[in-house]
């Protein structure tokens, strides 16, 4: 079957069985590797893309659901060889150990942030409770949000010329 | 070829799917399906609608906040994002969050197929743990609720291994009139994973009303309670301690009351 979708911001088009999982047409026919399989059940979060800007889990998606959806994985959050603030934010906090869970994390990390500018950090956890980590112990990784909202807030003052 | 129909996240659904042979049908994207809306006195809230979805909706913010707290319990922001009301119902969970709530508040299930519609209360549809009234090629098209609910107090909660992801031991709905004085004038309870199907107890909640909202109120109905759930063992939990909590759930409920614990 023929599945017209756009992969971060390019026109794809792939030929596979509709009932293929998303997360492995990313990972192995794609080779998005970024996008991490943990539990294959939708319990870890690993596997967290955007689709139409919402978070979901690539490994309870099927191939058939993505045509003519917007999707975006880890790897299309950087620009060039700039990280994405949220990517920079974990990097610097040490909200990276293993790595396992950060592209997941991330990815909610960002959904979170479109929607609510200014996350307290109960609201931070309430975001990324359906994202296990086994080696941060999460205060870092809710550190590195809150760094995150503020630097993207302070982005965004900046290009409206109000620069602090 | 045999056909399943999915509103589909597949939450529920994608792991057997890998085993899975026949034909899948994927509901997701019938715009009716995904509709929220009021019509003579009733709500009407498509099979398709997810539970971020519900949960953002005013019509049932301002109408079934009950159904909302139970909604926000359930899975994890992504699950809430793919989940839909009707794979909730239509998994027929002992757990499943949506059903103590859509139990007190009386929901009905619309039933359709190519050439037929029909509709049952939620109660006639669930027949036991996976098993529903569906026939083959019938879908859930969605269900209806009543908006004059005549209630002040509404509680859902759930007792789980842990805050997020949990699948619940036991879980609790209730709506509750109450007077000014604090006199229970009319009491609905529902409790999830404590039986096979979703239990209720209309001795209790015949048995509490015109009587004061206290500890000594509720203490008196924990016997019918705990005879009518019917809980199991399982990795959870022990059917004991489910038997135990079914009780102590009720007792919630004084955080409501004029006069709180007596
Ligand atoms: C990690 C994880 C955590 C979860 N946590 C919870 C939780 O805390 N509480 C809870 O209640 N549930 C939980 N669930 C279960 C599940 O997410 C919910 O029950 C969800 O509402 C199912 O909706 P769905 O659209 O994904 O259904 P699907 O998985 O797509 O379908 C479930 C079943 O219902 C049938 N079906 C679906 N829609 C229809 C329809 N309209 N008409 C006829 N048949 C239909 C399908 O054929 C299938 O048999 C969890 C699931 C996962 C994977
Ligand atoms: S791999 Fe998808 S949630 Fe764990
Ligand atoms: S950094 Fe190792 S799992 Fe999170």
């Amino acid at each position: 079957m023929k599945i017209f979708f756009v992969l971060n911001d390019t026109h794809t088009i792939i030929d596979v069985d509709p009932d293929r999982r998303v997360v492995d047409i990313l990972r192995e026919d794609l080779q998005l590797t970024g996008t991490k399989e943990g539990c294959g059940s939708g319990e870890c979060g690993a596997c967290s893309i955007l689709v139409d800007g919402e978070s979901r889990l690539s490994c309870l998606m099927l191939a058939a659901q993505l045509e003519g959806k917007r999707v975006i994985t880890v790897e299309g959050l950087s620009v060039g060889e700039n990280m994405h603030p949220v990517q920079e934010a974990f990097v610097e906090h040490g909200a990276v150990q293993c790595g396992f869970c950060t592209p997941g994390m991330v990815m909610a990390t960002v959904d979170l942030l479109n929607r609510n500018a200014e996350p307290t950090r109960s609201e931070i956890r309430e975001a990324i409770s359906g994202n296990l980590c086994r080696c941060t112990g999460y205060q870092k990784i809710v550190d590195a949000v809150e760094v995150a909202a503020k630097a993207m807030k302070n982005e965004e003052l900046r290009m409206m010329g109000k620069d602090r | 070829m045999p056909a399943v129909p999915t509103s589909w996240s597949g939450s529920d659904l994608t792991s057997p799917v890998r085993r899975f042979a026949g034909s899948l049908i994927c509901l997701e994207r019938i715009d009716e399906l995904k509709s929220i809306h009021e019509a003579d006195g009733q709500i009407f809230i498509g099979s398709c609608v997810s539970h971020t979805k519900l949960m953002e909706n005013l019509l049932i913010q301002k109408n079934f906040p009950l159904l909302i707290q139970a909604v926000k319990v359930l899975g994890s922001p992504p699950i809430r994002n793919m989940g839909t009301i009707g794979g909730n119902i239509c998994t027929a969970s002992p757990a499943g969050d949506t059903l103590p709530p859509l139990h007190t508040l009386g929901a009905i299930v619309e039933i359709r197929s190519i050439d037929s519609n029909r509709l049952v209360p939620l109660k006639g549809f669930i027949k036991g743990p996976g098993k529903t009234a569906l026939q083959k090629s019938e879908i859930v098209y969605g269900v209806w609720i009543n908006t004059n609910q005549d209630y002040n107090v509404c509680h859902y909660e759930k007792v789980g291994q842990r805050k997020a992801l949990a699948i619940a031991i036991a879980s609790f709905a209730a709506l509750l009139k109450l007077s000014e004085s604090g006199i229970i004038e009319k009491a609905l309870f529902a409790w999830g994973s404590v039986a096979p199907v979703i239990v209720t107890s209309q001795e209790a909640e015949k048995m509490l009303i015109g009587k004061p909202l206290t500890a000594e109120s509720l203490k008196s109905v924990v016997p019918l309670v705990e005879k009518a759930v019917s809980p199991i063992d399982d990795v959870r939990a022990s059917a004991e301690y489910r038997r135990m909590v079914a009780g102590n759930l009720l007792f919630r409920l004084l955080q409501y009351g004029n006069h709180g614990s007596t």
